[in-house]
């Protein structure tokens, strides 16, 4: 029977490639993750239950809206360069492409999104870590894929298809 | 776009891509797929999305874990008590640095150059800028700490205590107000009698805590920590020993009494 650390340390590879696709830099990304670490150890003993993998990706999801939230409230005129641009890893051609095209969806969207496809979550499982309803997550995986769709295709985004 | 009417509605289309049907339904979505090419290309496209995200980040479950996202060493940094914001930690950061390469911190900001989201590059900007500056390192000299003190206090928002690190050689410049990513931040500016600069970068913290990190540029190196609603970014020559010596003392003594505001 793995312990409680066992189990983080088995999840630190794939909170790696979600944070990576999250953030698509990969400094920002591993900070998420430590921080991810440092909070899970910290409340080990508020954890109840066994899904050590939800609960470890609801913390790393929630830091980085934190993130992200510092972010916005820089004042405006601050971000000269975008941080969020596409990191340097992807020598493939597509891939600048699929990596811009996350950058443009919202955050909840993205997230749905690639915990998964990426991560290969359940529906229920991402609904339980962005703490929404199923439905919420339907809708936000539709529209996500709708934008990249648009997006790749270089459509403008105001081009939005009514359900 | 499947209609109001169709057998198969798109919520059915998303979760035939994503595995979620029970394999009777997928069957008859598949088989109506064959027949409504319009909605199978949508499909497929969709597939397609999911395939381009896994071939661009699938890989980085497969590279190895960082020495300084091993539990043993965040694990360390947990227990060292009072210090154990550098201390462990720290050691974690130095032995990423040599163990799993340079690659995570100097590769990124080579080609994500500096990123002014971020507290740590804004604080390493300020120290590259202003360290090579002889006559006007900055706005107000160390001469004038007790006004530096208040004026800086008022305008960050809250109780600077400006580090007096005489016993490590180092004497104070002096400080400047920066633009930082939180608000204002203060840059405090320390000597040693070799001309070696110091420089610590304050600013009110975007994330609630956080382990304390060692980074490496060209010439330079910093402590970046972050320690209750302020964040910390000691930057100095590449000498790990030193900085190391000088973050403690900054530490302890920006820590000293309880934060009276």
């Amino acid at each position: 029977m793995p312990t409680f650390r066992q189990k983080v340390e088995a999840q630190v590879p794939a909170l790696r490639r979600y944070a990576r696709a999250l953030t698509r830099d990969r400094d920002n990304a591993d900070d998420l993750v430590q921080d991810t670490l440092v909070r899970a150890l910290r409340s080990e003993h508020l954890f109840q239950g066994d899904d050590v993998r939800g609960w470890l990706y609801t913390i790393l999801t929630n830091l980085n809206r934190n993130r992200l939230r510092s972010l916005a409230r820089r004042p405006p005129l601050m971000p000269i360069e975008d941080n969020d641009a596409p990191d340097f890893a992807g020598p493939e051609s597509g891939s600048r492409d699929i990596s811009r095209a996350l950058g443009q969806l919202a955050n909840e969207q993205r997230e749905t999104l690639l915990l998964v496809v990426l991560e290969g979550l359940s529906y229920r499982e991402v609904a339980t870590i962005q703490g929404v309803p199923i439905g919420t997550v339907m809708s936000r995986l539709a529209r996500a894929r709708q934008q990249i769709r648009a997006y790749l295709d270089g459509e403008r985004p105001a081009l939005r298809r009514v359900k | 776009m499947t209609t109001s009417d169709s057998p198969v509605q798109e919520d059915e289309l998303h979760a035939f891509v994503d595995g979620e049907l029970p394999p009777e339904r997928r069957e008859f979505v598949a088989a109506w797929l064959t027949a409504n090419p319009e909605q199978a290309v949508l499909v497929a496209g969709w597939q397609a999305q999911a395939e381009a995200i896994r071939v661009r980040y699938g890989s980085v479950s497969d590279e190895p874990v960082p020495a300084k996202l091993k539990l043993e060493a965040l694990l360390r940094g947990e227990r060292n008590g009072r210090w154990r914001w550098l201390a462990g930690a720290a050691a974690a950061a130095l032995v990423a640095f040599f163990v799993g390469g340079a690659a995570g911190w100097m590769a990124a900001s080579a080609a994500a150059p500096a990123s002014s989201g971020s507290l740590t590059a804004d604080a390493l900007e300020a120290h590259r800028l202003y360290v090579v500056e002889m006559r006007h390192p900055v706005e107000v000299p160390g001469s004038e700490r007790a006004h530096m003190t208040q004026w800086l206090s008022k305008r960050l928002g809250y109780q600077q205590r400006i580090p007096d690190l005489q016993t490590l050689g180092l004497t104070l410049v002096g400080g400047r107000l920066l633009p930082g990513p939180s608000g204002a931040a203060a840059f405090y500016m320390y000597e040693g009698r070799g001309g070696e600069r110091f420089t610590l970068y304050c600013a009110k913290a975007m994330k609630p805590d956080s382990a304390p990190r060692f980074k490496v540029g060209a010439n330079y190196a910093a402590y970046t920590w972050i320690d209750g609603k302020a964040a910390y970014v000691l930057s100095g020559p590449d000498d790990r020993d030193r900085l190391k010596q000088v973050s403690e003392a900054v530490y302890d003594q920006v820590n000293k009494p309880p934060a009276n505001m």
